[in-house]
């Protein structure tokens, strides 16, 4: 039997600084996690992440990453998910250091 | 110290003026991410977690303090202050933007440096002893042959896809401070009749399959070294699986080949290769060594370094364990440990860099090296300078005296930065530094070296560390495994499996059960963990790490 599907987000980096990045709902790239689209269904997440490889000039290596509803929109599911969201331990670089901003 | 000639400051101005029109092209959309990966890949530029990292070779380690600075210049301007020294003998940077990379590489042009083959399926940066033309064992300085292997495998048109990357080391010396058994070819010098040759070690490498490399030959002259090594290359080339990637190192060929079989195929191709070197290799080679001439050691009074070595406890500690014998007695070799307590393994600031290019330009012949053990060192200094030396450091947070301790730690930078990682591994270092430091027993310990993976690919070396840590991901939860006994030296071991792996909050008191198991064990002080550990074996190390399962046994 198949696994039953689990919600995800589509997750990328920027193609020029290399951040990591988030689809939205209204099709804007955010580095924030919680303001991405919590895809919910399995045919439309493969949509969705055709509609996010298709912006090659934009973005790399798109792909569906776990993530479960929280209180303020989504949040992983995976460690390796919450390092990316956040940034390095060792030191306040990456996300950590600058304010959230929209993008593209 | 190789200065570029003309051809090689062409080629690279060529290189880096093609690379920054992909680069042009990638950002306008005319390249997709597929066709410019490889492209990127060759030019030493990752994709990592959070951003894109560049990897620059230091070849065989070696700097001068004009090289330094640049790569100070590099960490300020383009990356985020600092770098990282890694167990390649490499820097990398972890914040660069795309748009500035090749910026970054002209500036790396202008001091003789790139990172070319960094990546990829290539024969990789040629890594030697960091201690290479000062070390008191040394049968000859292995960097010109390192610099002579260099240039033959850079752009090697038929090596450049190759079955999986290559990496070759090159030491001097018996005593093996390059790792040369865990590399695709390890190159030991040696000397027979009056001729310098080589003694050649395949098939080593760590990773998914660890193997300590075997002998191809115990003997090769200088006059077919090159011819020798391309028979090498070429038959692994020819026969190396490509079907499947973790089956691709020379190491799997060589253990499914058996080594008799691939010495004689080497043999055989060595025939047909040998006559195409008609002897510019030599002619070459000797242009390159009066380039590594050693420089006309000063001399001096020792007076006041042993004056101070008596009165100042604190610079006796860092001379006992960063110090290490020149063969020029009046002179030593600093390793500068880049190993604060606390502090990630390896990482230097832009203005530690500089503080280490002015003590390399005023006492140590403009030399630096950078060592597989993430340090970096002066190769030559007179003894009366290691004072203010000292001095200098101390105020740069650069004098901790700890190598070769608990907590002079390779780590890789796992998942803090690592692509590929399964688990982070810089924290766990600094954990395991700061609680020995606490305890103050690092000196107690004595001889202990730690080695962490954040994945099964091994740029931590764990399975060669006295004591390796893999950071593995376990049903969605960082776990990490050790392994005791391992060895990186001529006496190269691959360590034994405790058992279960740790939970990331677990690991560094399974650490300190096993020092303390060391230390209940050892027959003096002056037995080292690794000797312990070869006299007792893994039982009361298993007793003290699972001490559930044993009582469950009962």
């Amino acid at each position: 039997m198949a696994r039953a599907f689990t919600p995800k987000v589509v997750t990328a980096n920027d193609l020029l600084d290399g951040d990591v990045i988030y689809l939205t709902e209204d099709d804007q790239w955010s580095r924030e996690l919680t303001e991405a689209e919590l895809i919910t269904d399995e045919a439309h997440a493969q949509v969705r992440l055709l509609d996010a490889s298709r912006q090659a000039n934009k973005i790399v290596g798109a792909y569906l990453a776990d993530a479960i509803a929280g209180e303020d929109g989504p949040e992983p599911t995976h460690f390796r998910e919450d390092f990316r969201r956040t940034g390095p331990s060792n030191y306040a670089h990456g996300k950590q250091e600058t304010s959230p901003q929209p993008r593209a | 110290m190789y200065r570029y000639s003309e051809f090689d400051t062409a080629f690279l101005a060529e290189r880096n003026a093609q690379f920054r029109a992909q680069v042009e092209r990638r950002i306008d959309g005319s390249l997709t991410e597929d066709e410019f990966k490889p492209l990127r890949l060759m030019n030493g530029l990752y994709l990592q977690l959070h951003a894109y990292m560049l990897r620059v070779a230091i070849p065989y380690g070696t700097l001068s303090s004009g090289q330094m600075r640049q790569l100070a210049l590099l960490a300020e301007k383009w990356d985020k202050g600092y770098g990282h020294f890694t167990t390649r003998q490499n820097i990398q940077y972890n914040w660069p933007k795309l748009n500035d990379v090749p910026d970054m590489l002209d500036a790396l042009a202008e001091v003789g440096m790139h990172a070319i083959q960094t990546s990829g399926n290539t024969i990789r940066n040629v890594t030697a002893d960091h201690f290479a033309g000062a070390a008191a064992d040394e049968v000859a300085d292995p960097r010109p042959y390192a610099e002579l292997l260099r240039q033959w495998s850079t752009d090697h048109p038929e090596f450049q896809f190759m079955p999986r990357k290559f990496k070759i080391a090159i030491t001097g010396s018996e005593n093996d401070r390059a790792v040369i058994k865990a590399h695709d070819i390890g190159l030991q010098l040696v000397e027979r009749d009056g001729v310098l040759g080589a003694r050649v070690i395949v098939g080593g490498g760590l990773g998914r399959t660890p193997m300590i490399g075997k002998e191809l030959s115990e003997f090769v002259a200088f006059d077919d070294l090159l011819a020798y090594l391309e028979a090498t290359v070429s038959v692994w080339n020819q026969i190396g699986r490509r079907d499947n990637k973790y089956k691709a190192r020379i190491k799997i060929t060589v253990h499914e080949h058996g080594i008799d079989a691939i010495r004689a195929k080497v043999n055989e191709r060595f025939l047909k290769v040998r006559p195409q070197f008609k002897g510019a290799d030599m002619n070459l080679l000797e242009e390159i060594k009066g380039h590594f001439a050693p420089p006309t050691f000063r001399e001096a009074s020792v007076a006041s370094f042993e004056s101070a070595y008596t009165n100042d406890p604190v610079f006796r500690s860092w001379v006992d364990t960063n110090i290490a014998p020149h063969k020029n007695a009046d002179h030593a070799i600093v390793t500068i440990s880049i190993k604060k307590h606390g502090h990630t393994p390896g990482d230097a600031t832009a203005e530690q860099m500089r503080v280490m290019a002015d003590l390399a330009e005023e006492f140590a012949y403009d030399e630096l090296r950078i060592s597989h053990e993430q340090n970096v060192i002066l190769p030559h200094v007179h003894k009366s300078d290691l004072p203010a030396i000292h001095a200098r450091l101390k105020e740069h947070e650069l004098a901790t005296a700890n190598i070769g301790l608990i907590s002079d730690i390779i780590a890789c930078p796992g998942m803090d930065y690592c692509a590929l990682a399964t688990a982070r591994s810089i924290p766990v270092a600094q954990e395991i530094a700061t609680r020995f430091d606490d305890l103050k027993l690092e000196h107690d310990i004595g001889h202990l070296k730690i080695k962490i993976s954040g994945c099964i690919n091994a740029c931590g070396h764990h399975h060669v560390g006295h004591i390796g840590i893999l950071g593995l991901d376990r049903a969605g939860v960082e776990n990490y495994q050790i392994t005791l006994g391992g060895d990186a030296t001529e006496t190269a071991a691959v360590g034994d499996r405790t058992g279960p792996g740790f939970a990331y909050d677990e690991i560094v008191p399974a650490v300190e059960r096993i020092v303390e198991t060391y230390l209940e064990q050892r027959d003096s002080a002056e037995e080292t963990f690794l000797e312990t550990y070869r006299r007792v074996g893994m039982a009361p190390f298993k007793t003290a790490l699972y001490p559930e399962a044993r009582a469950n046994a009962a």
